[in-house]
């Protein structure tokens, strides 16, 4: 059934159905709302769970860190400079192994200072080995909380992962959202068990020196659990479906592109206005298709070769930049794609919350089938 | 933003999808927001901010100096305009009906507050005929609680007889 909420609260409902066994988390706009609708959850007694203030994100993550590895649930959110804190707490937990999941409400980082949206947060923690998933809507945000838990709780992945929702776009919309029962959660997501865990009786330790002659083969273990994560999130993707009526079974989701000459290529919630354009597109007469990425980590490089089959020109929205070398999404595109003939043109959009448009993107189209690309898209020339 | 939301639920409530959002200046009470609806008979994947509204409420009117808040309007469209001064001096684009109501003076007698939203809904309702009564009264309910949720409503029907919403 259909209930009228606000993304971040949409969230906090699913995470409380998720049963997580602790929460740590520390409040930053925007994604302030979520962590304070759990803590009244967790002060209300809706969920059995710990929750744990802490005066900083890389506590946050830390105390998040030491509860999984104890065998525990665990859950935190966090956004923009909260998720810069948490760096070195990021690599600790995917090389520890630990299937914590983590909402980021992506927003830009600073200097300067904007609390708006894009993602350059979550993408510049891409090779820290943790999931990342991106969602269109709140619906979706919701959903992939559910099957990131599966995934990463898996016993062959054993990875934590990012639930990537934007920033306010998201965050502070209210629209219609269903949210599943408890018992259909809990049909769907079965309580954790932990693989290894810290327990006195049986001592292991996590995160321990590696030398020269072993460091190279657990930093192997975890981009293989990675590769493997692709399968994994198809099949729990497709559970899901199974279970709700709404299929996830894909790392990347196609919108008319079946005789599509075009191909727009985007993470997030950018799709629906992307969705939109397309359909007007069409209407024209042009032959123009999208391609959702959904995963960015694991990266879905055969999946978007697969989808691609029969397109000319493919042109990718980042809203992310890697500074010095072009946008990250349309780099790693323009490598799978390396070969295949087809023009590929990255267009950086939407930093620091610029508004898109269906008038963008119709001109990002235009742009790429001029052969015009690898640019800052909507630059205000003016005030450089 | 309340106001955004709560004009957003009611139409959901009336049976159409809906989506409300807000586009922050800076997060504090008194600043200048914007807030933004949609409503439609599909679901709405849209995301980007409305440029040429059908419909606007202006709920501070000392705004109108600073901004032009009729921008991208149209012959059809409808202005709420929230000012205890009837004679407000601006300019309105052509074949727009522009509702003035002192929304202020309502609500700081039915609410003790001058919080407006909800007396702006219920004239949103009656000017717009976008959504009814009762799914606006559900909607103030589910958001307020006991004899607030009673003062609410209240504001809310006045603001809707004095526009000629038919009660």
């Amino acid at each position: 059934m259909l209930e009228f909420m606000e993304g971040s609260h949409a969230v906090a409902e699913i995470v409380k159905r998720c049963r997580p066994q602790v929460i740590s988390a520390y409040p930053i706009t925007p994604q302030t709302h979520i962590v304070e609708d759990l803590a009244q959850m967790v002060a209300n007694c809706e969920i059995d769970a710990e929750y744990i203030t802490v005066e900083s994100e890389f506590s946050a993550l830390s105390a998040c860190l030491g509860a999984s590895a104890a065998g525990s649930r665990v859950y935190s959110a966090t956004t923009s400079q909260g998720l810069a804190l948490m760096f070195e707490v990021c690599f600790n937990a995917a090389g520890m192994r630990l299937p914590i999941v983590m909402t980021i409400a992506n927003r830009s980082l600073g200097a300067p200072l904007s609390i708006w949206n894009d993602q350059q947060d979550s993408i510049s923690l891409r090779d820290s080995g943790w999931l990342q998933f991106y969602a269109e809507d709140n619906q979706e945000t919701a959903d992939l909380h559910m099957i990131a838990y599966r995934v990463c709780e898996d016993h062959d992945i054993l990875l934590p992962s990012f639930v990537c929702f934007d920033g306010f776009i998201l965050t502070h919309t209210f629209e219609p959202v269903a949210l599943p029962t408890q018992e259909e959660v809990d049909a769907y997501l079965p309580a954790f068990n932990p693989y290894q865990r810290l327990d006195a009786a049986n001592p292991l330790s996590f995160g321990m020196y590696a030398t020269p002659e072993y460091y190279m083969e657990f930093r192997y273990e975890i981009d293989r659990a990675l590769q493997r994560a692709n399968k994994a999130f198809v099949k729990a993707g497709r559970e899901f479906g199974e279970q709700f009526g709404r299929d996830y079974s894909g790392l990347v989701e196609g919108y008319r592109l079946d005789d599509a000459d075009t191909a727009l290529i985007a993470m997030g919630s950018i799709c629906g206005t992307v969705k939109d354009a397309v359909d007007e597109m069409r209407e024209r007469g042009r032959k123009v298709g999208l391609l959702k990425i959904r995963a960015y980590r694991p990266f879905p490089a055969q999946e978007i070769v697969d989808a691609l089959k029969g397109v000319s020109t493919v042109a990718v929205l980042d809203k992310n930049i890697s500074l010095g070398n072009g946008g990250a999404v349309g780099t790693e595109v323009k490598a799978a794609l390396y070969g295949s003939g087809i023009s590929v043109y990255d267009y950086i959009i939407a930093l620091g919350g610029r508004d898109v448009r269906k008038k963008d993107i119709v001109a990002v189209v235009d742009l790429a089938e001029k052969g015009e690309g690898d640019l800052f898209y909507g630059l205000r020339t003016e005030v450089l | 933003m309340t106001a955004a939301e709560l004009i957003a639920y009611a139409a959901f409530e009336g049976g159409v999808f809906s989506q409300a959002f807000p586009a922050f200046g800076v997060e504090r009470r008194g600043a200048p927001v914007q807030a933004f609806v949609r409503f439609s008979d599909e679901k709405i994947r849209l995301r980007s901010q409305i440029y040429e509204p059908d419909y606007i409420i202006v709920q501070d009117p000392t705004l109108i100096r600073d901004v032009d808040v009729f921008n991208g309007m149209s012959s059809g469209g409808i202005a709420i305009i929230n000012t205890e001064k009837p004679d407000l001096d601006f300019r309105v684009p052509e074949g727009v009906k522009v509702y003035i109501i002192d929304a202020t003076t309502i609500a700081l007698e039915e609410l003790g507050v001058p919080i407006t939203n909800t007396t702006l809904m219920g004239a949103f309702a009656a000017a717009t005929g976008e959504i009814g009564l009762e799914p606006l009264e559900h909607a103030l309910r589910s958001r307020f609680s006991g004899s607030m949720a009673d003062k609410n409503v209240r504001a809310a029907e006045r603001a809707y007889t004095l526009i000629g919403g038919a009660a």
